[in-house]
């Protein structure tokens, strides 16, 4: 391992984190820039070629409708990969505020919140988002929404948790001394020493929210045709499972790298971060 | 302890009737007159005539303020009338009742299959740090985390299902049906079993204590099963906690793909089919047992390590 400073390079220690990153980075890509890295439309559709297996023309093979499964996925990476991203975002950024209250004020804020977070995790995993997108309908706004009204409690807890520890220390009390405000103290001396392991949390949260969409997609309560996602075209290809596996491979296969690939990052992420803490630490 | 687990109970009756009380306010933020939809569910959306839906109102108290609603409702939870499950006309309770039995059934088997894979590819793997092995068992505890727990049921129903034809794909009742969803639940769990013993069991190599018996000159293996494994067992059983969300999430899911007449079924069709009294039974089923467990969990935590003194944790 080199002794190096920079966090690019100290994150290039750790192979496995900064391929995960590269491929993190490449689906990105093809999913911003699907309509000109597919090889076709994916909603064209071509009865000819009904369920063929992968061959040149289609690198996945099709699917029922003649349709080229390479190309639905790269389309369909901008849902999972969007709808994971934007959950993790939101409900990060909701939790870290209501952490930071929570733990900064204490007293009553505090215990609402509390109780509000233990509520969320009084049911395990997925099972919260599951009901709550049933009940308001099927659709990708509606799954968005369900996931993050559940995911923040996560992050609240890790913020308050780090506030309480940040609090207590002399540079938080020589501020309030000199006359700092509430808000200025929150801003400029809390949160930025609380974001390590919110941003560590929030990669293994991307992970995690891209197999919750996926599940909840494929149960019929995420992703509606016309649209699609990784998760909804493995529903579909339940129908075709023995005439055409290639259906069920390709997107199941393309789920687990992607999460596979934001849990290395995430792992290389926290051992970064804690060189960092062990480093503020010695001084 | 005393003061402790009635602290723990305390917050965990608070956090219960928390989501009580969201999944019954769930009813008046949905989509639509709850009114309406009960009347159409109840008498078919011909004869959920304005007379029907009125009589309705009057009958369930509908036009009564939600406080009250949600008393009553409470009420009778709590005297074990959980209403009627607007498709099949059932108790709620009875509807649960007979589907646990299938649940805790499936959960228990995945829970040991985990176990048993779990256990032995994380003590491998710290004990022969640094070697194949241990890469061997890491890369595939990472995978297992990775994998999507209904994709890899999907895959092991085309393979054992479809492909060989070795076992049944779907129903409920003999002990081959039991197999691939209690492979699929507890594989998808192992990894992070795996993971957990791997560091739990690494962190006790570290301790002064082995060193002791080796420089004992204690043979490794009396070492290993008299102070690694029973040393590492405390984090193991919190592993157990932390892998109780996974298993209830799990078996949810699995049930759904494996057509097992559990809870978990149960919940997703009535999502489905908008069944709220029934989603209200199940929610607060899952939520108790989870709550209850974990409580256990806990407890046991404290018999097996006498240094925890449990009140310090928060």
């Amino acid at each position: 391992m080199t002794d190096t400073f920079s966090p690019i390079g100290r994150l290039a220690d750790h192979r496995l984190a900064l391929a995960g990153g590269i491929l993190i980075l490449m689906v990105s890509l093809m999913a911003v820039l699907a309509p000109h890295v597919a090889p076709h439309d994916p909603r064209q559709t071509d009865m000819d070629q009904s369920l063929t297996a992968p061959n040149r023309t289609f690198p996945l093979g099709t699917n029922k409708l003649g349709r080229c499964v390479l190309s639905q996925m790269i389309y369909g990476a901008r849902v999972t990969l969007g709808v994971g991203m934007g959950v993790v975002l939101v409900s990060a950024l909701v939790g870290m505020i209501l952490g930071v209250v929570s733990g900064y004020y204490g007293g009553m804020v505090d215990e609402v919140i509390m109780r509000l977070v233990d509520v969320m995790f009084a049911l395990p995993g997925i099972l919260p988002a599951l009901i709550i997108a049933g009940l308001l309908g099927p659709g990708i706004f509606n799954l968005m929404l369900a996931l993050t009204i559940t995911a923040w409690a996560g992050y609240a807890r890790i913020v308050r948790s780090s506030v309480l520890t940040i609090k207590p220390l002399p540079f938080v009390e020589s501020a309030k001394a000199l006359g700092a405000s509430h808000l200025y103290i929150m801003r400029v001396h809390i949160i930025p020493n609380c974001l390590a392991p919110v941003i560590v949390l929030a990669t293994f949260g991307v992970a995690r929210t891209i197999l919750a969409v996926s599940a909840l997609s494929f149960l019929g309560l995420g992703c509606q045709t016309p649209n699609f996602d990784w998760g909804a075209m493995l529903k579909e290809s339940l129908l075709y499972m023995r005439t055409a596996p290639h259906l069920l491979v390709c997107p199941g296969l393309a789920i687990m790298l992607l999460v596979l690939a934001f849990n290395f990052l995430g792992d290389g992420l926290r051992d970064l971060m804690d060189v960092q803490a062990n480093r503020k630490q010695k001084y | 302890m005393d003061e402790y687990l009635l602290k723990r109970m305390v917050s965990s009756v608070i956090a219960i009737t928390g989501v009580s009380l969201l999944t019954f306010l769930l009813l008046f933020v949905l989509p639509g007159d709850p009114a309406e939809m009960l009347a159409i569910s109840k008498y078919g959306p011909r004869d959920a005539t304005q007379a029907a839906i009125d009589h309705l109102i009057r009958q369930e108290g509908l036009d009564q303020p939600v406080v009250i609603q949600y008393a009553r409702w409470l009420k009778g939870v709590v005297s074990g009338d959980m209403g009627t499950s607007r498709i099949s006309g059932k108790p709620v309770w009875q509807e649960i009742n007979v589907r646990f039995p299938a649940t805790l059934c499936l959960a228990g088997t995945s829970l040991v299959v985990s176990l048993c894979v779990g256990l032995p590819l994380g003590i491998v793997a710290a004990l022969q740090r640094g070697t194949l092995w241990d890469h061997l068992a890491t890369g595939t505890s990472l995978i297992g985390v990775a994998i999507p727990n209904f994709w890899l049921g999907l895959i092991l129903i085309l393979v054992f299902g479809l492909y060989l034809g070795w076992l049944p794909t779907f129903g409920y009742g003999t002990l081959p049906h039991l197999v691939l969803p209690a492979a699929t639940v507890g594989i998808s769990m192992a990894g992070i079993t795996a993971r957990l013993t791997r560091s739990a069991v690494i962190d006790v190599l570290g301790q002064a204590y082995i060193k002791t018996a080796r420089a004992k000159g204690l043979p490794g293996r009396v070492i290993l099963s008299r102070h690694v494994i029973k040393n590492a067992l405390i984090p193991i059983v919190t592993i157990a906690g932390i892998q109780l969300g996974h298993l209830l999430e799990g078996t949810v899911i699995i049930e759904m793909v494996f057509a097992w007449p559990g809870i978990g079924r149960l919940l997703i069709e009535a999502v489905h089919n908008r069944d709220v009294p029934q989603i209200q039974g199940c929610v607060l089923y899952i939520a108790i047992v989870f709550c209850l467990v974990n409580v256990l969990i806990d407890l046991l935590y404290t018999r097996l390590d006498p240094r925890v003194r449990l009140t310090d944790r928060d």
